[in-house]
């Protein structure tokens, strides 16, 4: 379709899923006081490939990942045409002066990790948060947000979206999609 | 579908299978919440919500405002003991006062059935019944049919009695209406001067004996005897009431299946059901209570959207 532009291919996600997972290993080592949690829903799919890249790197099978729901802290309440359907909420571990990764797919207001900060400070208070997105559209920020490990940068317009497609056996594609 | 068909929550009559399993769903979420370590949500901040209770209530009454500030709402309480009520003002004049405050939304519980309606047709606040008379009490059958559907897996197809004072129970109607809409049996089991003398037009039969009615049943609701409803005498004594319909651990054990023990409170200890069974691990009267604070705010969650702000 010509309205729809391919970003990143299969070759491109490994090797970004790589890169992410060495740059995390560079800094946490053995996770042993570091958390993962993927945000719902689309994070979720993108903080477990992280997790499986890790386990298969770093042979280290004691890394902890979650899965954040942040719709009863989002700032749009009332103010959206439907009402937003929460996701399921796993978090069954202390983050109590953990290192927490937030792991999210897209990065583009900043207002979910703004909820999402808010829906992880309500488990506890955690040592730090780093975040981790696939993808960083970093013209379009409403709040003074800003990724530690970013995949791949995209300069777009607000009436473009940016996809990330899972596909089954390992073939995964991110597209531009035009209005 | 992600949104209620009703603006109101005047009764069980008026949803549809789809509202109420929405709710359910979104009550399984608020479960997690209030089980965290910080329990409250910023989600309805900047919505107000009067609790307006013309009758007595503890739980709930508790378990609304506990929802209420569980979501971070602004609340204020009204109740007609200490109101202006003992000074003439009528409903509609009280409710229209508070309304002017600039309240969202109006939990309302009143001796009257047709209370809610009545002022549902007449402001513009959403409006939540908090049981209205004898005739619907539509968060208590909510959070009913959730503790069975969490205990037992699945309302469909179970079959449920409701033993006690029928006639004058709001939870009875909503129950039954609630549990057929998701598929359940319902039949009722007490005298029949407790019992409504149509109940068979809402599909539901009567059934005389106690332990018959247990045999038949996966879970059994007990009801109190409402003395303060009742302005002629519908049974003789307390004393043999209990002796025919009080649920009791000798009667339990003569029927040869485990069920369900639930009971919407207050409990009369030794008259409906005896301290034991309730105590019991078959009885799941303080799930029952858990489970109505995750209903209230699923409730109040998909009813604010209907807000007109």
């Amino acid at each position: 379709m010509s309205n729809e532009k391919q970003i990143v291919d299969n070759r491109e996600f490994s090797i970004m899923i790589n890169r992410l997972s060495h740059q995390l290993i560079e800094n946490h080592l053995d996770f042993t006081e570091t958390v993962l949690v993927g945000l719902q829903p689309r994070g979720v799919d993108f903080a477990r490939k992280i997790l499986n890249n890790l386990v298969e790197i770093s042979g280290n099978n004691n890394i902890v990942l979650g899965s954040l729901d942040i719709s009863f802290f989002r700032d749009d309440f009332g103010r959206r045409e439907t009402i937003i359907s929460p996701d399921k909420l796993d978090m069954n571990f202390s983050i109590e002066n953990k290192r927490v990764v937030l792991i999210d797919d897209v990065l583009f207001t900043g207002r979910s990790i703004r909820a999402a900060l808010d829906a992880l400070t309500s488990f506890g208070r955690p040592k730090e948060v780093e975040l981790m997105v696939l993808i960083d559209r970093r013209l379009k920020r409403h709040l003074p947000i800003q990724p530690d490990y970013v995949g791949k940068s995209v300069d777009s317009i607000s009436s473009e979206r940016v996809i990330v497609k899972w596909g089954n056996d390992g073939h995964n594609k991110i597209i531009l999609l035009k209005k | 579908m992600n949104r209620l068909t009703v603006k109101n929550l005047l009764g069980i009559k008026q949803l549809t299978e789809q509202d109420i399993n929405l709710i359910f769903k979104t009550a399984d979420n608020f479960i997690k919440i209030i089980n965290k370590p910080i329990k409250k949500v910023p989600t309805l901040r900047d919505i107000t919500i009067a609790n307006l209770f013309f009758e007595n209530s503890t739980r709930t009454k508790l378990s609304f405002e506990l929802a209420e500030k569980r979501l971070s709402s602004d609340i204020i309480n009204f109740s007609s003991s200490t109101s202006s009520l003992q000074k003439g003002e009528s409903l509609i004049d009280t409710v229209n006062n508070i309304i002017a405050m600039k309240v969202d939304m109006v939990v309302i519980r009143h001796p009257n059935a047709g209370a809610s309606d009545f002022i549902a047709k007449n402001v513009n606040s959403v409006v939540i019944n908090a049981g209205d008379g004898s005739h619907e009490h539509p968060t208590q059958a909510l959070l009913d049919a959730y503790s069975i559907r969490n205990k037992l897996g699945l309302v469909e197809n179970k079959n449920i009695l409701i033993v006690g004072d029928v006639l004058h129970s709001r939870v009875a109607l909503s129950n039954i209406f609630c549990l057929q809409k998701l598929g359940a049996t319902v039949k009722v089991c007490g005298p029949s001067t407790l019992i409504p003398r149509h109940i068979h037009t809402l599909g539901v039969e009567h059934i005389a004996d106690l332990k018959d009615g247990l045999e038949w049943c996966d879970v059994v609701n007990i009801l109190r005897i409402q003395l303060e409803r009742q302005n002629v005498k519908y049974i003789p004594t307390l004393r043999e009431y209990s002796m025919y319909y009080g649920v009791n651990r000798e009667i339990l054990n003569s029927i040869n299946k485990k069920i369900v023990i639930m009971h919407p409170g207050p409990i009369n200890r030794g008259i409906e059901v005896s301290s034991d069974v309730v105590d019991s691990k078959q009885s799941i009267v303080l799930d029952q209570v858990e489970n109505g604070v995750a209903i209230r705010m699923a409730v109040l969650y998909l009813l604010a959207s209907k807000i007109q702000k």
